[in-house]
């Protein structure tokens, strides 16, 4: 009798490791640039093609960087909850459009020019936002996703949190929910904004 | 017999665990003309191509980003050929990796604190199933041998009592 214990009590705690190991979010994964200076970039801005945008522009405001593209549809999940973010809360909200086009699957990028592509890219980010709402206090075009990798994007939409010496403190991948950004963003914009 | 089948149990759950690399496909998919005119430097593919074998894909987190056809598998390929052809050496590719996406970009992490249950997990079940298998078997040994004694003087009379009452008269 005592070895049947002995194997369910095994069994138990297969059950229960798997238990943990199946709940747990394998998109998660934790940022090595938590804690680091946000990589530096300098985009052309949506809204004004002909002017730049980068972090150290920021430098000594805590704002977000969002991550986010017209072709990404858990973006339109966490669009509403933006919106009404950027209403109610004085951060400044930079968005980072990736991958606009190329990232949209629809094209054969081997014949569409640079300049297309560019042209293309801002009209479809301009619509999304008129269509949607703008969030964002500016938002801007990694068109090639290179600015992407430096900040290690790997599932759109994705939300850094910077501080005022240019560390990233927080990265979220994936939608932003109202709990989320109750729980955890507004909880550290206050404490880095004290 | 139970014990045996822990020890199978054991030995299974050992050689799942991670760190085993996908046996799938080391298929290498070509997308675009800059890359085939790239991938005549026989030399550079073979870096490129041993190095992606030991990148993980962030999106399809199963695969390596050379098999993953996914849109940053070949983003990232693209980098490390570039950084190839800048000359960079294969450590400053896969630091480059992974100070952007953690330990969790390579199939083989470093062993550290946070990774040693990962590294000796495997290891240590499989000394705690031949712990269990040489006891078991030990056991048993004693136990055959407390069987295997001959029979006592009552024993033997009660048995040939026994086996008088059976034979035919």
């Amino acid at each position: 009798m005592n070895r049947y214990y002995w194997i369910l009590g095994a069994f138990a705690a297969l059950v229960a490791l798997l238990a943990i190991g199946l709940n747990l979010n394998p998109r998660d994964v934790p940022s090595p640039l938590v804690g680091k200076p946000a990589p530096a970039f300098n985009l052309n801005v949506l809204a004004k093609p002909e002017t730049t945008l980068g972090p150290k522009d920021m430098q000594g405001k805590v704002w977000l960087l969002n991550v986010w593209a017209s072709w990404c549809v858990s973006c339109r999940q966490e669009h509403p909850v933006l919106v009404e973010f950027s209403k109610k809360v004085n951060v400044p909200l930079i968005g980072l459009n990736y991958k606009e086009v190329r990232g949209d699957g629809g094209f054969d990028m081997s014949k569409m020019a640079a300049d297309e592509e560019k042209k293309l890219a801002f009209e479809r980010a301009n619509k999304w936002l008129a269509d949607h709402g703008d969030p964002y206090t500016l938002t801007v075009m990694d068109l090639d996703g290179r600015v992407g990798i430096d900040y290690g994007v790997y599932g759109v939409p994705e939300t850094y949190v910077i501080d005022k010496a240019g560390l990233i403190r927080m990265k979220h991948t994936g939608p932003i929910t109202p709990e989320v950004l109750g729980k955890k963003i507004m909880p550290l914009l206050a404490e880095l904004n004290k | 017999m139970k014990r045996l089948l822990t020890l199978v149990f054991a030995l299974f759950i050992a050689s799942t665990a991670p760190g085993t690399k996908y046996p799938w496909g080391a298929a290498f998919a070509m997308d675009s003309a800059t890359e085939a005119a790239l991938a005549a430097d026989p030399v550079a593919e073979k870096r490129l191509q041993k190095l992606s074998e030991e990148l993980r894909c962030l999106v399809c987190q199963n695969q390596t980003i050379a098999d993953s056809n996914a849109e940053l598998a070949q983003d990232l390929r693209r980098e490390v050929r570039t950084m190839i052809k800048d000359g960079k050496t294969d450590k400053e590719i896969v630091d480059f990796m992974v100070t952007r996406y953690g330990d969790f970009v390579l199939y083989r992490p470093p062993v550290k604190g946070i990774t040693l249950l990962l590294w000796g997990g495997p290891v240590a079940l499989m000394l705690l199933g031949l712990f269990i298998l040489q006891r078991y078997l030990r056991r048993r040994t004693t136990r055959i041998n407390a069987e295997d004694q001959p029979l006592s003087a009552d024993e033997a009379s009660r048995a040939d009592a026994l086996l008088k009452e059976n034979t035919p008269k």
